[in-house]
């Protein structure tokens, strides 16, 4: 019942902040977001599952209680975390409550209206991460886009409508798609399963495959709806060519809308990715591993390029988090203990950087009002503070040891280096969107941060508020500290992953 | 054997009692304009409507065999219940919010008095057992509808609206009188079990028969606004007063298709008419094809708010068909059941839809999508309402509507019928852009010049929030709805 009274304190308060005058509601919605934070901190702490949620393992708060019994197949609400989805819901709980906080400088109209939506994606992203039945899955799945739809086309920049809808309609169709692909999938296994619940269409997967569904036969169904499915999570995670809504959508976003986007919205697609494709479909995906890799490596390379390209902080970030999913793509497809484990570690790890990344652009923007790097010169000299937080966020981004996102990329290339046929050049070649990622921000930072100071603008630059800062030390606090002791979530991680590897074979 | 038994057809009865009781108060009280008693009486007569209804179906009666009244002319079924509470409840939350819009208007007890009565009309549709039967219900639903929709006789969009849903519903009455007295001809009655008896042997007048049959179902598709007799449609919710839009939208709507489904799937049995050649089911399929993409494409193209709503009821008019023209593939009670499902579902967030557009014209403010800009800062409670109707119209996972839409899709393709869904579902995804356009204009455009509301009515404000709360609740709670959808649909089907 944990995760129901988590999610429900979560809804309700995002109602009562909407209810509040717009004064009260920062501080209120940051309380109540302290609600869901301790609540998944203590999942965490009493975490007794094992194995994957999907192939027989033991959940942990799992519940499960029919919802509708009609027609061949019954639906129920059944929640539950295992080792993978635990630390998603963990990084939902923190980033939501960081974010919050870093509203508190940039968000002044309509408060109590932004901060309830705040809440609102809180509680549906919790609900995508937990959910094991595929129904209410996608009941929450898609609730997430409406209120980040409105959180854009609201509160964002200049150009926040075509943003919106871009990101609506693009993850709209993809999830379309997905569904399409998913349902045929279920039909074609016919009286082999006679619910959606995830783990059994699962087991059904393994044991069985499905049937020939009207003039299509069982393989081709099988590979049809992988690749409809790798489409609709493809587009969320997002892959390239699928990526042209991300630098719209996280650009245009408040700061906090795109710590949100880009910390938890992109690890929905390849969280599902996971669970769906590389999990429910493992024989497809390994016999896809040559065309995923290229993906993979496409994305690290193109999106680093993107980036290196881009002359504004925010789009230096947002394309960033192109290259970074890749790794986490290359690690999927490897399937072993590493590369799977490392891929989830790899979502936490950019789930972090990457807030820490757009928050710390954001107080920038808060005090220069502008984010091209040819109009900012020595920030270093007025937010000294912020600068330095910049900087350490960049260095975990490229990969510092000791800092996240070295073990999140150690991992993945040790599981990927020789997993199949090839996968040596490809994770050669995805090693050097490393030094790309390196080439770009440390290249944006020594023109931005430090020099002589020089800022175009009317506005008194000076150091940035506390609220504003803190949620900055938070965030670099906990990725030294997962950067230190990986294990606070790679064990559970290894231990939710090792079943896969077990089922297709795989090695360390 | 309880000591005292209601009769069969007291929802009936109290609808009726209550109209009879707001035309004695007005005889009383001519010319009264004391919205509390008037309203007040028809939201009660309404709310225990309801209450009797679901008393019924929680007692069970007619979930299991059929009872009949009046010698067999009245049938009260799981079918007939469910109807008269989908019709009960939108006549509950149209009454509420016209305490509201009628502020200041003359002939308010006509107004509640002719309410009662097409409500009444609509009831004895859901349970009418033979074809003359049908067509008195008809009528009476018909006919007070006619003088609602033109109540505004200052109004010239109203006078106009309400002359050209006569004359269309006059020519389809008289094509629906035609067909049941061709029907009759071929088969020698009108008591829907002797004509399924007849249609077994009767194949000597197959001709006629079929042209009976079809005639019949032009007939359903004026009530039900489906294609080709659906232009009095975007006129009449158009020119009506808002609440009498969402009145005959939702109740009516759903009134014509209970009709619909008692009549071919208990007179006009399609395993013996398609062997003769009357294969309506195809007629069926093409009608729901055409009347979901129809109005699904005008939607979109209109600028008038209200409008576009009148043209989504017939794109909705068309989901609802895959009711009757999914049947035959093996799977009859569970689509039936889903068009059912959809009907209830849709009576709460297409009448909550106009209800919005009703507390706007009480406002004063425009009817053009533009008018509706920037309304949220004014109107925030309402406008969450209001998206959540949209949402939920256009079937994503906010509210019943994506639960009912999948149970209509999922029905068609295990009937075998996956194009008929793959259509529906195209057309479905096609209506977020049109439904979205009105929450984009509510949130997130500036108003235009100044804008500024007048008052938060009281009514108009509860009926739009039991229409949310009812729609958002029907995702979670949905399990009775559907059980008790399937089972009235498998007593038809017995």
């Amino acid at each position: 019942m944990l995760i129901e009274a988590i999610l429900a304190i979560t809804l309700v308060g995002a109602a009562a902040v909407l209810l509040t005058p717009d004064r009260l509601a920062p501080k209120l919605a940051l309380a109540i977001s302290g609600l869901p934070l301790l609540g998944s901190l203590w999942m965490w702490a009493g975490f007794d599952g094992r194995g994957n949620a999907l192939l027989g393992g033991r959940l942990a708060y799992e519940t499960q209680v029919p919802w509708l019994t009609l027609g061949a197949y019954d639906l129920s609400w059944h929640v539950g975390v295992d080792g993978i989805s635990l630390p998603l819901v963990v990084l939902t709980t923190i980033l939501t409550t960081l974010a919050i906080l870093s509203a508190w400088t940039p968000v002044d109209e309509r408060q109590s209206q932004f901060y309830g939506l705040m809440l609102f994606i809180e509680a549906a992203l919790l609900g995508v991460f937990v959910a094991l039945d595929f129904f209410v899955w996608f009941v929450f799945w898609e609730a997430v886009l409406i209120p980040m739809y409105f959180m854009i086309a609201i509160w964002g920049g200049p150009r926040r409508r075509y943003a919106a809808i871009k990101f609506f309609v693009y993850t709209n169709v993809a999830s379309l798609v997905m569904f399409i692909g998913f349902i045929a999938l279920v039909f074609g296994l016919g009286g082999e399963v006679t619910s959606f619940d995830l783990p059994e269409i699962a087991d059904a997967l393994r044991t069985g495959s499905p049937d020939a569904f009207w003039w299509i036969d069982g393989p081709t169904l099988k590979a049809a709806a992988f690749a409809a499915m790798f489409f609709g999570f493809g587009v969320k995670v997002p892959i390239v060519p699928l990526h042209t809504w991300l630098p719209d959508a996280h650009v245009e976003a408040p700061t906090p809308g795109s710590v949100i986007l880009a910390g938890v919205l992109l690890k929905m697609g390849t969280y599902a990715l996971l669970r769906f494709n590389f999990t429910m479909l493992a024989d497809v995906a390994q016999a896809w591993a040559q065309p995923i890799a290229l993906i993979a490596v496409a994305s690290v390379i193109y999106g680093a390029m993107l980036a290196l390209a881009q002359q504004d902080l925010k789009r230096i970030v947002a394309y960033s988090s192109i290259s970074s999913m890749g790794y986490v793509i290359l690690g999927l497809v490897a399937y072993s203990t590493y590369g799977l484990g490392g891929a989830t570690f790899q979502m936490i790890s950019h789930g972090l950087l990457s807030g820490l990344m757009f928050m710390a652009v954001g107080v920038i923007y808060n005090a220069a009002h502008t984010r091209m790097v040819g109009d900012l010169s020595g920030l270093a000299d007025r937010m000294p503070l912020t600068a330095g937080l910049f900087v350490a966020g960049a260095f975990g981004y490229m990969g510092l040891p000791l800092m996240s996102g070295f073990a999140g990329e150690l991992f993945v290339f040790l599981g990927s280096f020789d997993a199949f046929p090839g996968s040596v050049v490809y994770t050669t070649a995805a090693m050097f969107g490393i030094v790309i990622v390196a080439g770009y921000l440390l290249f944006a930072m020594q023109r931005s941060l430090f020099g002589e100071y020089r800022v175009d603008t009317d506005y008194d630059v000076g150091r940035a508020a506390f609220h504003d800062v803190f949620p900055l030390l938070v965030a670099i606090l906990l990725i030294v500290a997962l950067g230190v002791a990986p294990d606070l979530f790679f064990g559970m991680i290894r231990d939710a992953v090792n079943p896969i590897v077990a089922m297709v074979g795989g090695g360390a | 054997m309880a000591a005292f038994e209601l009769p069969a057809i007291s929802p009936q009865l109290v609808l009726g009692l209550t109209a009879l009781a707001v035309l004695a108060y007005d005889s009383v009280y001519p010319e009264s304009d004391n919205r509390n008693v008037l309203a007040g009486l028809t939201t009660i007569g309404a709310l225990a409507t309801i209450g009797v209804t679901v008393f019924f179906l929680a007692e069970g009666v007619g979930l299991e065999r059929p009872l009949e009244a009046i010698g067999g002319q009245i049938v009260v079924d799981g079918m007939s219940l469910f109807f008269t509470f989908v019709i009960a409840s939108v006549v509950a939350m149209v009454s509420v919010a016209s305490y509201d819009y009628l502020r200041g208007h003359e002939y308010q007890a006509e107004y509640y008095g002719l309410v009662l009565m097409a409500a009444l009309g609509m009831t004895l549709m859901a349970s009418a057992n033979s074809l003359a039967t049908a067509f008195v219900a008809l009528e009476l639903a018909s006919l007070p509808s006619y003088a609602l929709v033109s109540f505004l006789k200052r109004d010239q969009g109203s006078v106009e609206a309400g002359l050209k849903y006569f004359l269309i519903g006059a020519l389809s009455s008289a094509i629906f009188a035609y067909g049941i007295s061709l029907v009759y001809g071929a088969t020698g009655s009108l008591m829907l079990a002797d004509v399924a008896a007849a249609v077994a042997d009767a194949s000597a007048f197959a001709g006629l028969l079929g042209v009976g049959v079809l005639m019949v179902l032009g007939g359903f598709a004026f009530k039900t606004a489906s294609v080709p007799f659906h232009f009095w449609a975007p006129e009449a919710y158009e020119g009506a007063p808002a609440p009498i839009s969402a009145l005959i939208s939702s109740a009516s709507k759903a009134a014509g298709f209970v009709l619909a489904f008692r009549v071919f799937v208990e007179a006009f049995p399609i395993a013996d008419l398609a062997g003769m050649g009357v294969d309506w089911v195809i007629a069926v399929q093409i009608l729901a094809v055409v009347t979901m993409t129809l109005g699904n494409f005008a939607a979109a193209t209109q600028d008038r708010v209200k409008r576009m709503l009148a043209y989504s009821s017939i794109g909705h008019a068309g989901y609802a068909l895959i009711g009757l023209a999914a049947l035959t593939g093996g799977n009859d009670s569970i689509v039936l059941g889903a068009s059912m499902m959809h009907l209830l579902v849709y009576g709460f967030m297409n009448t909550g839809a106009f209800l919005f557009v009703a507390l706007v014209e009480y406002w004063g403010i425009g009817r053009t999508f533009e008018d509706y800009n920037g309304l949220a800062t004014q109107a925030p409670v309402a406008s969450v309402a209001m998206t959540i109707f949209m949402f939920s119209l256009a079937g994503l996972p906010i509210g019943g509507g994506f639960i009912s839409k999948y149970f209509l899709f999922l029905g068609a393709v295990g009937a075998g019928f996956w194009w008929l869904a793959a259509v529906g579902a195209v057309n479905s995804a096609l209506s977020l852009y049109y439904y979205s356009r009105v929450v984009k204009a509510l949130w997130i455009e500036e108003p235009a010049g100044d804008l500024t509301v007048d008052g938060y009515p009281t009514g108009l404000y509860v009926a739009l929030l039991v229409a949310a709360i009812g729609t958002v609740v029907l995702l979670p709670l949905f399990q009775p709805v559907a059980e008790t959808a399937v089972q009235a649909a498998n007593v038809l089907f017995a």
